[in-house]
């Protein structure tokens, strides 16, 4: 991920976003965001994507993303404009699937505790750095390992395939 | 190590790994169904990939949105038998001939203890009842693992269950399974391995090790594993064996006496009773006892988690000749066209149909809350199947109960979420 600076509205949520409610499976006969980012959590917060601007962060709890492989969660969340998920811990898959298609997410236990509802934050996903502009405080997310990194380097592993591919 | 550190350790071509680390890994099998594999096909394109690695180690399966439930549904299946047809792809599963990969794959022979597998679904995990290291991933995951063969892991950390004791009446693998997700919670277990131990494990049925492994990942696992025994060869001289090897223990698929867990849970399937998971986490578990009496619309007996043969033949015992209550709907859904033709040979299909139950061909379906027989607003279903996240199976507002095949048979003829030790 580039060393850019996000800034947006705090979206907060609870522990255990599963995929079913990020993007409920009677939309996945699609994979485009522009398809899917419509019903992005209608259920379970039908008002999300009215209120929902570009550049706004979603905040949550424990095991964000769990349940389904179907990589139609983070392209969903990215299509409806969020910049990027800060949570207290994130499910595998979907963890790796965020990585894979440049959806910015930060593992930051602290930062959640100190992020509300509508506060403005500022994230630089390259450093880790989180900052409450509202009512101030600063974390730094968990860092990424190594290999990840080069992953996120390359741009996606889209691009790290690509790059593989063309040293052959 | 553990099993799982020394069947990642071999396919990283690593004398020895150890939990935390990263490594890149061959794996043996590559898989994706009609829900993930189109968007996988696009990505690989994109990818600049031309040729899959290896065209016996993917498999592509209609499981989830078949018999296609509409235009879009067809379109992610004529992608994925287009990208089949030119590729060459060996493994490729049509309608017909195709069931729930997580049952499929292993009746096919395409799954050996020591494997490596990837498959684009979050219950992969399954395919640890037969002794391989298996791990659901997204799409693009799996377009890197065709267009290079390998793919990134982190080595998990192990918790060991141990499982003692017997299954009281009416209690099987689903109540075990339910029992371990209550404990763990549904994260207890992220980034991690499970590995099944214990005299009763070595005891259960290769159905029933599925059906545990199986829901591993509902605690946040990475995969579920058992060590490959005698049970486990069994099966693999049934479905494929050619891949028999006569000295099973130079596999070396056991964690050694020093391997590093991160925990160890007991359970004694002794105190086990029936259980339930309640709306809307499958950690929800309740003794069947706190649940009965629960108006229910529709029971569904199937999935990859208990749409097995042995599944149907609990249920059939638990119904014997009585009618499915007039308030309900009974959907049986075997997992794979083997399954159905067992029941149709056995006469089993005919008795359920004639108790009032109706027969689906293999899919995922309901379970997915894709299609033959979503729920309605407000709705309550029983349902063997892994999850009942809210909107999981049909309308937001509908609920779903998780259990095993026992309590759902007794449950279809009562009406009324009921206890199979007490009809």
């Amino acid at each position: 991920m580039p060393y850019e600076v996000l800034r947006g509205s705090v979206f907060r949520y609870g522990d255990s976003v599963d995929t079913d409610v990020i993007i409920p499976a009677r939309y996945c006969t699609s994979f485009h965001a522009a398809e899917l980012a419509p019903h992005c959590l209608e259920d379970l917060d039908p008002t999300f994507v009215k209120r929902v601007s570009a550049g706004d962060i979603i905040v949550a709890g424990y095991n964000f993303g769990c349940g389904s492989s179907r990589e139609n969660a983070p392209i969903a969340i990215k299509g409806a404009g969020v910049a990027c998920v800060i949570a207290r811990s994130f499910a595998r898959i979907f963890y790796r699937n965020s990585i894979n298609i440049g959806l910015p997410i930060l593992s930051a236990p602290e930062a959640v505790d100190g992020l509300n509802e509508g506060d403005i934050v500022e994230v630089e996903p390259g450093t880790g750095a989180i900052r409450n502009i509202t009512r101030g405080g600063v974390w730094t997310a968990d860092a990424f390992p190594a290999e990840i990194q080069s992953i996120i380097r390359a741009g996606g592993l889209v691009e790290y395939v690509q790059k593989r591919l063309a040293s052959r | 190590m553990t099993l799982a550190e020394k069947i990642l350790a071999r396919h990283a071509g690593l004398a020895s790994v150890k939990a935390g680390q990263i490594v890149m890994a061959k794996v043996d099998l590559a898989f994706g169904t009609d829900v993930t594999t189109a968007l996988s096909v696009e990505v690989f394109h994109r990818m600049g990939a031309e040729k899959v690695f290896d065209t016996h180690k993917l498999a592509l399966v209609n499981d989830h949105f078949v018999p296609a439930k509409d235009v879009q549904a067809a379109a992610l299946s004529k992608a994925m038998r287009e990208f089949a047809q030119e590729q060459g792809i060996t493994n490729y599963f049509e309608v017909g001939r195709s069931g729930i990969c997580h049952s499929l794959l292993p009746d096919k022979g395409l799954v050996f203890p020591g494997d490596l597998i990837v498959g684009a679904d979050s219950h992969t995990c399954t395919y640890g009842a037969l002794g391989a290291f298996a791990t659901g991933i997204g799409s693009t995951d799996l377009a890197c693992a065709w267009a290079l063969g390998e793919l990134w892991f982190r080595v998990p950390e192990s918790i060991k269950v141990v499982v003692e004791g017997r299954f009281g009446p009416n209690v099987g693998a689903k109540d075990l399974i339910l029992k371990l997700i209550n404990i763990l919670t549904v994260d207890g277990a992220l980034y991690q391995a499970l590995e099944f131990t214990g005299s009763s494990i070595r005891n259960m049925s290769m159905d029933g090790r599925i059906t545990v492994c199986n829901m591993a990942i509902e605690a946040g696992a990475k995969t579920g594993l058992i060590a490959p025994d005698e049970t486990t060869w069994d099966f693999i001289r049934g479905v494929n064996p050619a891949r028999l090897i006569s000295n099973p223990a130079s596999l070396d698929l056991d964690s050694d006496p020093d391997a590093v867990y991160s925990q160890v849970v007991h359970i004694d399937l002794d105190s086990l009773t029936p259980l339930v998971a309640e709306p809307y986490l499958p950690s929800n578990v309740r003794p069947i006892k706190e649940v009965t009496g629960i108006k229910v619309d529709q029971v569904v007996i199937g999935s990859c988690t208990n749409g097995r043969l042995e599944d149907f033949q609990v249920a059939a015992a638990i119904m014997q000749d009585r009618p499915v209550h007039p308030g309900v709907r009974l959907l049986l859904i075997p997992a794979t066209p083997q399954i159905l033709i067992a029941l149709i040979e056995s006469g089993l299909a005919a008795r359920f149909v004639k108790a009032g139950a109706t027969l689906s061909p293999p899919t995922c379906g309901p379970c997915i809350g894709g299609h033959m027989g979503v729920l309605a607003k407000g709705e309550v279903g029983l349902f063997t199947t892994n999850r009942n996240f809210r909107g999981r199976n049909g309308h937001p507002e509908s609920k779903v109960y998780l259990s095993g095949p026992q309590v759902a048979a007794a449950t279809a003829v009562k009406g009324v979420i009921a206890d199979p030790n007490e009809i």
